[in-house]
């Protein structure tokens, strides 16, 4: 089973305070600490599992700038068997269509029979998986949580729903997966693993290598911009309580009395 | 020029949902002259209940009906509804687990662009769309600018627009059926084999009046017992966010959000928990809300009505003790 896996870098949100830049109409990024989106890191997780008992081989690819090689070295370094880091100056301001026709041209260099993305990344749009699905006319499954391997040419999933419930799809090869969280447990990145990952080859590639034009990808290419970030109105805000952590306490123990929460 | 705007109607046993109203308002945010299509498709009596709900507040509704359609594949129901809806127009459809797996591939086919998980939107101007959507699980907003000249499929977020059900349009429900189908049912790479429903577990949060709930800021497995003692003085249940369950370290029952249960307490207790959509939407019945979080400016407090910025590690038993003590 050839296995292509699609990450992204992203700002750790439970470790950092997003803060705006007025500046650049951005956010401020030099301070932020970034890993790999935990939806995607689960994706590889998995890509290694069934290569673990199927076979074949796990390729992890990024679309970023230079630091985008850590990310897929750290992926290595799980048991990744090669990156690939999509690098141009065209890419930049790439929307997810960009983005999705930038993996599409690097899945088609090679031979594939599984795409996985993560569900969604560090903008919530949960896009990349059914647009790339599409533009190869390939099926997709959104919100995978669980992959077994029938044959070389069919797959059983299932898909986690509203409530946890699930729906259960057998799926022909090649596909697209969007994976979920949950779906096995991440292996730690053994330091073996690091010293080993730092020697190999990342080939980057860029719009010459791929055949693409730059004006169908970046900024030019892109239909859907952002144009401002902007911190959400603190209009239905909750009501800080404030004081030493005593009187904290003894505020929110009157409250929660009033509310039935301390009998 | 007024834009022509397609709603897919989501429904589950013959009972239409919230979100199709909340499309109408939508609608009306994005172009109030826009005229405004409904579309559903399923099978029998039951897609015939939600037309005609539909056709109260929809100018228009199409129908697909066919046996095969009786449980909705998004694989399939893509390709009818790329047979049917014209280039060049909008398609809302709504940001959850089903609208996630339809929509992006159906701009694609759409050759229109894609727009995700919008929350509001600005207004129209040189064929631009302007938007509102959330990045980095809420912690900041992004006004985003869509290119709707060659159409647009977007994911409205559930909850984020009022459902319209005031307005009353009696529209005709229109029998697209045949146009669907015609060349039969798509064929596709994807099989729908069965639904099976989440396994009851041993305690039911969706019952209990008061939640003491924790999220990835508690840490470690190991902290988890601060937040059963708390609950154990509060007389609550220990619920939590999606990726306490993911850790397995608390059981899936407990997890609240669209993919756990819907609780409905009087008292929740959000500890460490920032606040993602999908988490709250699993909070019903407008519950007393505490959040407790050491970054102040976490999404949590936009939704709490208390808050609290501490480490939830010291917090947490220093309000057990406290309650203790009055207790005595
Ligand atoms: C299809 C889909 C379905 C989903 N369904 C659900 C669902 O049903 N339920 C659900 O919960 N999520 C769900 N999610 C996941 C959701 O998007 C979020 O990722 C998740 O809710 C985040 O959980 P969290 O708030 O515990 O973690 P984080 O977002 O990582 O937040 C942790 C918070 O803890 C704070 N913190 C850290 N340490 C401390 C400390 N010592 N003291 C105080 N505060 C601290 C941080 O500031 C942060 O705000 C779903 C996602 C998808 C894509």
């Amino acid at each position: 089973m050839e296995i292509f896996v699609c990450v992204k870098r992203v700002p750790d949100t439970g470790e950092n305070e997003i803060e705006l830049d007025s500046g650049s109409n951005g956010i401020k990024r030099d301070d932020l600490v970034y890993s790999i989106n935990e939806w995607d890191n689960y994706a590889v997780e998995e890509a290694i599992q069934i290569r673990e008992k199927h076979g074949g081989s796990v390729t992890v690819v990024t679309v970023d700038n230079e630091e985008g090689d850590e990310v897929l070295r750290r992926e290595m370094a799980m048991g990744a068997d090669r990156g690939v880091l999509v690098m141009d100056k065209a890419f930049e301001g790439s929307d997810g269509r960009g983005i999705a026709s930038i993996l599409k041209a690097v899945v088609e260099k090679e031979h594939y029979d599984l795409v996985l993305t993560g569900v969604q990344a560090d903008d919530g749009a949960a896009q990349i998986g059914g647009l790339l699905a599409a533009m190869l006319g390939w099926p997709y499954a959104s919100i995978v949580n669980e992959i077994e391997i029938l044959d070389e040419k069919k797959i059983r999933i299932h898909r986690e729903v509203a409530g946890g419930n699930l729906e259960v799809y057998e799926v022909d090869l090649p596909c697209v997966l969007s994976v979920q969280t949950g779906i096995n447990e991440p292996r730690y990145v053994p330091i073996r693993g690091v010293m080993k990952a730092a020697g190999l080859d990342v080939p980057v590639y860029g719009t010459a290598d791929l055949g693409l034009s730059p004006e169908s990808v970046g900024e030019a290419g892109a239909t859907v911009k952002v144009k401002n970030y902007f911190v959400p109105e603190a209009g239905d805000r909750a009501e800080m309580l404030e004081g030493s952590t005593e009187e904290i306490i003894d505020k929110l123990i009157d409250l929660l009395k009033s509310k039935g929460g301390v009998r | 020029m007024a834009l022509h705007i397609y709603s897919y109607i989501l429904h589950n046993k013959g009972v239409i949902d919230d979100t199709a109203f909340e499309a109408i308002s939508a609608a009306g945010v994005i172009d109030p002259d826009a005229s405004i299509t409904a579309v559903a498709a399923g099978s029998g009596l039951d897609l015939d209940a939600v037309c005609n709900q539909a056709s109260k507040h929809y100018q228009e509704v199409w129908k697909i009906d066919s046996e095969a359609l009786s449980y909705p594949d998004a694989e399939v129901i893509r390709r009818l509804l790329v047979r049917i809806i014209p280039k060049g127009d909008i398609v809302l459809i709504p940001h959850e687990h089903f609208g996630m797996d339809l929509a992006p591939g159906l701009s694609v086919m759409l050759d229109a662009a894609y727009l995700s998980d919008a929350v509001d939107f600005g207004g129209i101007g040189d064929g631009r769309l302007s938007a509102i959507r959330q990045e980095f699980n809420g912690q900041v907003n992004t006004q985003v600018e869509c290119d709707i000249s060659n159409g647009a499929v977007i994911t409205i977020r559930p909850g984020s627009f009022k459902g319209d059900e005031g307005q009353c349009a009696n529209g005709p429900i229109v029998d697209k059926t045949s146009e669907a189908m015609e060349g039969g049912i798509p064929a596709v790479g994807r099989r729908f084999l069965k639904f099976v429903e989440a396994e009851v577990g041993e305690i039911d949060i969706t019952q209990s009046e008061v939640l003491v709930s924790v999220g990835r800021g508690i840490a470690d497995e190991d902290n988890l017992e601060i937040a059963f003692d708390l609950a154990k003085v509060m007389g609550g249940d220990v619920s939590c966010s999606r990726p306490i369950v993911d850790a397995k370290w608390l059981e899936k029952e407990r997890q609240v959000g669209n993919s756990g249960k819907t609780v409905k307490p009087k008292v929740y207790l959000a500890l460490g928990i920032s606040g993602a959509f999908q988490h709250l939407a699993g909070l019903k019945g407008n519950p007393f809300v505490v959040a407790v979080n050491k970054n102040p400016k976490a999404p949590i407090f936009q939704a709490a009505d208390v808050g609290v910025i501490a480490d939830i590690l010291d917090f947490i038993p220093e309000l057990t003790d406290k309650i203790n003590e009055i207790k005595r």
